[in-house]
């Protein structure tokens, strides 16, 4: 390991509390994938066709779908805080907040983000999801969406953040 | 299977169940929700170079990642074999947009006219497909999340940098949905 993670500025990664990596919590993991996959399959957030609708606002379920995520995840979030839970694992549980910087990154990397979102019809769990759904031209999209991170990896520190 | 499985399931029941993966997560191991990173770290595992973005210990930042998003593709797959058929049943405003764009399929949950390995043969499978596939891991990488990581986890932990990242979003989905789409797919 050559830095640790605080100093590393990446995608998913910089939100990572630097836990240590527990083998024996994988198949918790893999578990807790296999329900969110049957989620997004099972409530239709992975269907190109729901998000057509959301974007032309033509109904509300994904609004619904949203907002009543964030509202239940950010009350046992502040549930979990309030009462100091530990995990599983025995660490303190911690969200490490993002910082905003002059948030170029977050508006500018978002916005590129939101258009491929309407043009393929799918974010990355949903992604993932429809092709275990059977459509298979999803995996030229991943792959596509793999050289997407790479790219952003390699032009990182010519890019305004 | 029982029908409630294969019955549409109404937004409040399928957003707080969404929702839950946050909590779940921080109590098992202290991870927050989040797909995107995903990306990364496979990059990081697989074609690090000598960027020095991917050169991190991925197996101790993105181990469990990776092995919730493979269960994703298992649910995927699971969920849609044992469930009934899902066709969607999207508003009948929507079929009438859709069918102005020249979409008539609408069974499944992606439309065949442009998710099938012989319509990426098409400007408009391609665009759909590669181009679309390119931004999402592009704009994720450099918005530091996605859908899940910002919209859901951010947002629910009161991130300012979440909600402006979230106005990207909605701001790219609408300029595609109003501005590319309808020439691309609909050719008007």
């Amino acid at each position: 390991m050559t830095r640790t993670l605080q100093q590393f500025h990446g995608c998913g990664a910089e939100a990572e509390a630097d836990s240590p990596h527990r083998p024996a919590l994988l198949p918790v993991y893999l578990a807790l994938g296999i329900l969110f996959g049957t989620v997004l399959t099972r409530s239709e957030v992975l269907s190109w066709f729901r998000i057509q609708e959301m974007f032309h606002f033509q109904s509300f379920r994904m609004y619904g779908i949203i907002g009543s995520a964030v509202v239940t995840a950010a009350l046992s979030l502040a549930l979990l805080k309030g009462l100091r839970v530990s995990s599983v694992s025995g660490e303190s549980i911690s969200v490490p907040p993002k910082r905003l910087g002059r948030g170029i990154r977050y508006a500018v990397g978002g916005t590129i983000f939101g258009l491929g979102w309407a043009l393929t019809g799918a974010c990355p769990g949903p992604l993932v999801a429809l092709i275990g759904n059977g459509v298979t031209v999803m995996t030229v999209a991943l792959l596509s969406a793999l050289v997407g991170a790479w790219v952003y990896g390699w032009m990182s520190p010519k890019l305004p953040q | 299977m029982t029908t409630w499985f294969n019955q549409e399931w109404p937004w409040y029941v399928a957003g707080p169940l969404i929702g839950l993966f946050v909590p779940a997560l921080l109590i098992v191991g202290n991870r927050v929700f989040g797909i995107s990173g995903s990306l990364s770290h496979l990059c990081a595992a697989i074609a690090p170079g000598k960027i020095p973005y991917f050169r991190y210990d991925w197996r101790r930042a993105g181990l469990w990642n990776l092995v919730f998003v493979a269960g994703v593709f298992l649910g995927g797959f699971l969920a849609s074999h044992l469930g009934g058929p899902q066709n969607v049943s999207i508003s009948a405003a929507t079929r009438e947009t859709l069918s102005r764009w020249g979409i008539h399929d609408f069974s499944g949950v992606a439309p065949r006219e442009l998710f099938t390995w012989h319509a990426l043969l098409t400007l408009r499978g391609f665009v759909s497909v590669v181009v679309g596939g390119f931004l999402v891991g592009f704009g994720t990488a450099y918005a530091a999340g996605c859908t899940s990581g910002h919209a859901i986890s951010g947002l629910a932990n009161l991130q300012l940098p979440s909600l402006v990242a979230v106005i990207g979003f909605f701001a790219g989905g609408l300029a595609a949905t109003y501005f590319i789409l309808p020439y691309l797919i609909g050719g008007l």
